[in-house]
C-alpha cells in the first residue's frame, strides 16, 4: 500500500523530494551569483522570479498542495489574490501620490485646484 | 498481501485501533477529517501570507521612495551568511518533508531522526542569524540604537532598510522559534508512539508551517540582501 491508511493522501517518493532540494540549492546558488552581476532594474525582477518559482517548489511538492482537494487549491490562490491586491493598491497609491500636486501642511497650501474656484 | 498481515498483527499491540481513537466525533471518515485540518491549516497560513505582506509592502513602498539609499545598504549585509542560512533552511524543509513521509509509512525511529535533524537545522539557522544581529549591532546598524551611517546623505533613508530588516528577519525568527516548540512537542509525542500510517495529522499540519516558514526567508533573503546589484 503506497498511499497512507488515514485518507487518500499519497505518500511522495524521496527522489522526488531529493530532486525538488537539489533544484532549490541550485536555485539559492544562481540568485546569488547573478546578484553579483548588474542587470540594472532587471536584478530585483530576476530575484523575484527565481523566489517564486522556488516558493512554487516548496508548496507544490514538500507542502503537498498537488495532494489536497480543489477546495483548499482555491483557498491558497485565494491568499494569493488577496497578498497582491495589498501590495498592489498600497504601492499604486504611494506612488501616485505626487501625480496630483505635492502633499503640504495646510499653512502652505496653495493648491492650484482652490485658488482657480475662488476666482 | 502477506507483509500486510504480518505487520498488521505486529502493530496492534503497540497501537490501539488509532483510526477510531483520532477520529473526531463530528467526523464521517478520517480522510474528511484530513481534508479539513488541511484546509484549517491553509487558512491559518493565508492570515500569516497577509501578516508578512504587510511588512512586504512597506518595503515596496520605501525601496520604490528610497532606492539608492536602500541599494547603498547592500555592502553591509553578509550575503554569503544570508546565502549559507537559505541553504540551511532549504536542508531542514528537506528533512522535515521526510518526517511528514516518515510518518505516514510509519517508521517512527526515522521519524524522531528527522525532526530531530530538523531541529538542528532550525538551530543553526538561529545561531547563525544572531551572528549577523550582533555584527549589525558593532557596526551601529541598529536603528535607534546609536545609528551610525558613513554616507551621511543615506543616514535617515538607510535606517528605514534596517528598521525593516530587523522587523521582518526578527519576526521570521520568532516563528523559527515557535516552529523549534512545535517540533519539541512532536518528539515527544513520536517517542509516545503516537503517529503512524493511519493518524499524522499533526506532524502534516506543523510540517506545512514550517515550510511556510521556509517561504518567508526564500522572499527576505533576496529583499534584504540583495538589493545593490553590484557590489
Amino acid at each position: 500500500m503506497t498511499t497512507a491508511a488515514a485518507h487518500h493522501t499519497p505518500v511522495p517518493k524521496v527522489s522526488t523530494l531529493v530532486l525538488v532540494f537539489v533544484t532549490l540549492i541550485v536555485a539559492t546558488v544562481v540568485t546569488t551569483l547573478i546578484s553579483y552581476i548588474d542587470l540594472g532594474e532587471w536584478n530585483i525582477v530576476v530575484a523575484l522570479i527565481i523566489a517564486v518559482t522556488k516558493a512554487s517548489l516548496v508548496a507544490w511538492i514538500f507542502m503537498g498542495v498537488r495532494y489536497t482537494t480543489s477546495l483548499t487549491k482555491l483557498f491558497v490562490c485565494a491568499g494569493l489574490v488577496w497578498l497582491s491586491i495589498l501590495i498592489a493598491l498600497t504601492y499604486s497609491d504611494y506612488t501616485s501620490r505626487n501625480w496630483i500636486y505635492q502633499a503640504r501642511p495646510w499653512s502652505q497650501t496653495k493648491a492650484p485646484y482652490f485658488e482657480d474656484k475662488a476666482k | 498481501m502477506a507483509d500486510t498481515i504480518i505487520n498488521a498483527n505486529a502493530t496492534e499491540d503497540v497501537y490501539p485501533p488509532v483510526e477510531e481513537a483520532h477520529l473526531k466525533h463530528h467526523f464521517a471518515t478520517p480522510g474528511q477529517q484530513m481534508d479539513a485540518d488541511t484546509l484549517g491549516m491553509w487558512t491559518f497560513l493565508i492570515t500569516e501570507v497577509l501578516f508578512f505582506g504587510g511588512m512586504f509592502a512597506s518595503y515596496a513602498v520605501y525601496r520604490n521612495l528610497y532606492f539608492p539609499a536602500f541599494a547603498s545598504t547592500s555592502k553591509f549585509m553578509n550575503v554569503p551568511l544570508g546565502a549559507t542560512n537559505t541553504a540551511v533552511l532549504i536542508c531542514s524543509s528537506l528533512t522535515m518533508a521526510m518526517a511528514v513521509r516518515s510518518a505516514q509509512t510509519t517508521q517512527r525511529k526515522a521519524l524522531i531522526r528527522f525532526l530531530l535533524l530538523t531541529m538542528f537545522f532550525g538551530a543553526v539557522f538561529l545561531g547563525i542569524k544572531g551572528y549577523e544581529y550582533h555584527e549589525k549591532w558593532v557596526e551601529h546598524l541598529v536603528p535607534g540604537f546609536g545609528f551610525h551611517y558613513e554616507e551621511v546623505q543615506f543616514e535617515r533613508n538607510a535606517q528605514i532598510l534596517f528598521f525593516l530588516y530587523f522587523a521582518m528577519t526578527g519576526m521570521h525568527a520568532i516563528h523559527m522559534i515557535v516552529g523549534f516548540g512545535l517540533l519539541t512537542y512532536l518528539v515527544v509525542k513520536a517517542k509516545q508512539n503516537t503517529f503512524s500510517e493511519h493518524y499524522f495529522a499533526p506532524v502534516e499540519m506543523i510540517g506545512l508551517y514550517w515550510h511556510f516558514v521556509d517561504i518567508v526567508w526564500i522572499f527576505l533573503f533576496p529583499m534584504l540582501y540583495l538589493i545593490g546589484g553590484t557590489r
